[in-house]
């Protein structure tokens, strides 16, 4: 359990850092997010300046009901920020505090050291892991998903045409080709946002399960013809030699056809996989933008410089990125700022400040890095529920629905002779009265199931209360009967013509009513 | 032309104009004409009949009028008050009367001795036997009407009663009518119309009560059928033509709705009638099991606002919960912001067929926007929002993916290939079926729980402020 002090009998507070590092523009909670922390019993501390470069000022997270500090916030119970705390300030957070940001632990474990031996809780942000419900607080997808709509941003900045086709009076424009490699969030995003600029998107994944998200974005996916396992915990695997082979051919295919290639490839805990060599990039045409999504993990594409742009000999623009989410500041803000509210939520069930740590919950134990002096990474492994069975049990469906019908056309062709048969035995030994009936009533069966079969579905449940009432024609059955002198059978003839009143009156008014509500728009 | 002739033409009237009501019925347009066809028709028959009655005594002509009076009154009265979510209830009820009415003129049939005067041989045993079948056919209405009112009102359970050796206690009930009705052609007696009854009154019973709720729209459809049956029988033992073709008119639609919904639901009529659904069985389903997330009114009212096509699909839960009307409001709300909503019918959504649409109506959406699943199934996969408002087995993956399923194979609205499911549900529970719904687990579905009406309510209320996104 968390032993947070709450200051001076206030509610225990959460402190909002202003980021350190020279290239973040944005801020871990915005006034918006700030009001849904305030709600979960929380008092907030902003540094001040905090939001300045998302565009938030100091009076806005005063407005939003935060106080704003001059000074650090390391003295919060909750201290929140984007990136990890820098070590010399680790130091002065306060022991059993809680530190929730992005930490990279696998990359850094010495600084989860330290965090562990100040004897604070941190929640590492870049930890969640990859299951349905945690995905409100998953800060990769989230940052993900505007980073690559970035990158599409970027690349179109930097390709001097249009993205779209276009037919003008002074000549025709081809749309441009746009390559994404890697069906992430990231990629996912940069298909949608390509598509809607009305480039011709076409996309590539290990992960062949992919292809209809690809489709459903308006893009082509570009199938590797080699099988290819998808690990458990919902990332792409290191690829299979035969993969890579086959993948490289496609990238040089793909290289010298497109206009703009995005890169988005990343093995957790891996140097990034080099997708397009210097000979890929040296084919593609003069005035091709690649942006590399990758570079900070080392580059999906040869010749990119992390966090700079690059022009190559044959003219090709490098965009290298490492700060494409902090491009959107405001969103951006927003986005993680929900993350981490989300998270709060988690950690906050009594809605009352009290922060409580659940470690047997899968998603919090993901995410502590250290508590109580430990250090709790690597978490054990989650797997992911979600596996595609669906595709292999499809299959075998087909067999199975078929066989029932192969017996009963046997049956419903016996039936149907059979009916026949005793409908031609009944009327051939009928009294004359009788058999004129049976030809009426055949008749009346056969043109009624003509009739009903061109109601319209909609109308079904009016049709059931039309013919409700019509079979109260009944009653002229009682009626007729009505009229002796046995008072048994004029009793039950009355109360069979008031039975079949309710019914004929009854149903047809409420036909009326129901059919007077169906109305165009 | 004599009075005699006069009523025939009458009724040869009548019929034609009852076949026309229900060819109006076709299409909305034609609808309203097509009751108005109805009634007129109604009413020629019921005026040709009075007027052939007007010789009987005094007595009856009171007994008549009053029966009348007092019968349109209860109708009219009933058909005003009743609320559309509980129109299976009163239809079930009306098959009820139709049923009853047919055992009271069967009876009569056989104790006014004045309707055999001029019968002998072999047309006295078919007036025997038609009074035998009769009032078979309308006493197993009766009591399957009663039933079937009684489940669908909620005043009895609704699951199937399961009795050892139901089938053989079926069979037996027919045979027994069989042989009772060979009996009564060759010695007709009191006791055996008696024993008939009884026996057809307790096999309507069972039929039923076996029957459990999920099934309940071929029940009524199948009850509206036997009301038909049972006024076609009424006309045979009366020589009346005008009762036979419209008891065949509505025997033959009853049937037809039958057959559509059993096609729905995969299953075969004999299957649905002979009884429910066996207790879920383990074995075969693959047990379905992992994480839902879980989605607040607002969440959801966000994902509205930000949607271009939205689909609601209702069930019976949103009869149950009453939620209609404020469905209506949130879909008037989403169309002034330019959100294309429709809604997908399935058509055993509900416990009657065509009840979902009755209630949207009812609620003022227009009818173009509600759809049948097969017009909108393929445009599911381009959905951004899918609501699911108290349905479960109508949505349920497992139909269409896995063999296994006790549903395997009954057509379902494909919900799931939409960008985004919200599942309205009271609880994890699985549906009527008792097959675990895979569709709660899917990546795109997100839960939002409570009462169907308050939940919408919220939404409804989160729409016209939408909630800043920074």
């Amino acid at each position: 359990m968390n032993d947070s002090e709450p200051t001076a009998g206030a509610a225990p507070s959460v402190g909002v850092r202003a980021e350190t590092e020279k290239a973040e523009t944005r801020v871990a909670l915005t006034p918006d997010t700030v009001g849904k922390v305030l709600g979960l019993g929380y008092q907030v501390t902003v540094e001040s300046g905090a939001g300045t470069r998302s565009g938030f000022d100091d009076q806005a997270y005063r407005d939003a009901g935060a106080e704003v500090v001059d000074g650090p916030v390391w003295g919060a119970d909750v201290v929140i920020g984007i990136n990890p705390p820098p070590a010399e300030d680790i130091r002065r957070l306060r022991p059993g505090a809680t530190s929730i940001s992005m930490l990279a632990p696998a990359l850094e474990p010495d600084r989860v050291a330290v965090l562990a031996e100040q004897g604070v809780t941190a929640l590492a942000m870049d930890a969640v892991p990859r299951i349905s419900r945690a995905q409100s607080l998953d800060v990769l997808s989230s940052m993900a998903n505007i980073a690559g709509y970035r990158a599409v941003i970027e690349a179109a900045h930097a390709f001097g045409r249009f993205l779209t086709g276009q037919v003008t009076a002074a000549g025709k424009v081809p749309p441009a080709k746009v390559l994404v490699a890697g069906v992430g969030v990231a990629g996912l995003a940069a298909i949608a946002a390509a598509n809607s600029l009305g480039a011709v998107v076409r996309a590539t994944d290990p992960r062949p399960e992919v292809a209809d998200q690809v489709r459903s974005l308006g893009g082509e996916y570009l199938a590797v013809d080699v099988v290819q396992d998808m690990g458990t915990d919902g990332y792409a695997k290191a690829t299979s030699e035969d993969y890579d082979r086959r993948a490289a051919e496609i990238y040089a295919e793909q290289a010298a056809d497109v206009d703009i290639v995005i890169t988005t490839a990343l093995i957790p805990g891996r140097p990034a996989p080099r997708l397009l060599t210097a000979e890929h990039v040296a084919s593609m045409k003069p005035g091709s933008v690649v942006v590399d999504m990758a570079a900070a993990q080392g580059g999906n594409v040869a010749g990119t410089v992390a966090g700079e742009v690059v022009v190559t000999d044959n003219g090709v623009t490098l965009i290298g990125y490492t700060d494409l989410p902090g491009r959107l500041p405001a969103q951006a803000s927003q986005l993680y700022g929900t993350n981490v509210v989300n998270l709060l939520r988690l950690l906050t069930p009594g809605k009352d400040g009290q922060l409580t740590l659940d470690l047997d919950d899968v998603v919090q134990r993901g995410m502590t890095v250290a508590h109580g002096g430990q250090v709790l990474w690597p978490p054990p492994p989650v797997s992911v529920s979600a596996t595609p069975a669906a595709a292999a049990a499809a299959a075998p469906a087909a067999p199975a629905a078929k066989e029932e019908p192969v017996r009963r056309p046997w049956l419903r062709a016996a039936g149907a002779v059979l009916g026949a048969l005793v409908l031609f035995g009944i009327t051939s030994v009928a009294p004359a009265p009788l058999a004129g009936h049976l030809t009426v009533f055949a008749l009346a069966v056969v043109i009624g199931f003509y009739v009903i079969g061109n109601v319209h579905h909609a109308l079904h449940t009016p049709l059931m209360s039309v013919t409700n009432a019509i079979s109260g024609i009944i009653v002229v059955a009682a009626l007729l009967q009505i009229g002796t002198d046995d008072a048994l059978v004029t009793g039950l003839s009355g109360a069979a013509v008031l039975l079949t009143t309710i019914n004929i009156v009854g149903g047809f008014a409420v036909t009326r009513r129901m059919l007077n509500m169906f109305s165009r728009s | 032309m004599t009075a005699q002739t006069l009523t025939t033409a009458a009724y040869l009237l009548a019929a034609l104009l009852f076949l026309a009501s229900l060819a109006g019925l076709a299409k909305h347009e034609t609808a309203r004409t097509g009751v108005r066809t109805g009634i007129a028709g109604m009413t020629i028959a019921l005026v040709a009949a009075v007027a052939a009655n007007l010789d009987s005594g005094a007595t009856g002509l009171l007994v008549l009028v009053v029966a009348l009076v007092v019968g349109a009154a209860i109708g009219l009265w009933r058909a005003k008050v009743v609320e559309m979510t509980g129109m299976p209830e009163l239809i079930a009820l009306m098959h009820s009367f139709v049923g009853l009415a047919a055992v009271l003129v069967g009876w009569n049939g056989y104790l006014d001795h004045g309707a055999e005067d001029g019968l002998t041989g072999s047309l006295l045993g078919v007036h025997h036997a038609e009074v035998v079948i009769g009032v078979f056919i309308g006493a197993v209405t009766f009591t399957g009407s009663i039933i079937a009112y009684l489940k669908l009102s909620a005043r009895i359970n609704s699951s199937p009663l399961q009795l050892p050796g139901r089938h053989v206690l079926n069979l037996l009930a027919l045979v027994a009518f069989a042989v009772l009705t060979v009996v009564f052609v060759v010695q007709p007696a009191v006791w055996v119309l008696g024993v008939v009854t009884v026996v057809a009154l307790l096999l309507g019973l069972h039929l039923v009560a076996s029957i459990g709720g999920g099934d309940m729209p071929v029940v009524v459809s199948m009850l509206n059928s036997y009301s038909g049956w049972a006024a076609a029988a009424a006309g045979f033992l009366l020589s009346n033509d005008l009762l036979i073709i419209t008891g065949a008119l509505v025997g033959s639609s009853g049937a037809y709705l039958s057959y559509i919904m059993c096609k729905a639901m995969n299953r075969s009529f004999v299957s649905v009638i002979a009884g429910g659904f066996g207790a879920p069985t383990a074995s075969g389903a693959a047990q379905v099991d992992g994480e839902h997330r879980e989605i607040d009114a607002a969440g959801v009212a966000e994902l509205l606002t930000s949607a271009r096509t939205v689909v609601i699909t209702p069930g019976y839960g949103m009869a149950v919960a009453q939620a209609q009307h404020p469905v209506a409001e949130m879909t008037r709300r989403l169309r002034a912001q330019g959100v294309e909503v429709r809604f997908g019918i399935h058509p055993v959504a509900g416990r009657l067929p065509g009840h979902m649409n009755v209630l949207l109506a009812e609620a003022n959406i227009p009818y173009d926007v509600v759809l049948e699943m097969d017009e909108i199934n393929d445009d599911l996969a381009d959905t951004d929002v899918v609501l699911v408002i108290g349905a479960n087995d109508t949505v349920n993956p497992s139909a269409a993916e896995d063999p296994a399923s006790p549903i395997a194979g009954m057509p379902v609205l494909h919900v799931w290939e939409a960008r985004n499911v919200v599942v309205f549900k009271r609880s994890m529970a699985s549906g009527y079926a008792g097959v675990q719904n895979p569709l709660f687990f899917r990546e795109n579905t997100q839960m939002l729980f409570g009462d169907a009406k308050d939940r919408v309510v919220d939404i409804v209320a989160a729409l016209p402020a939408p909630v800043s996104a920074g």
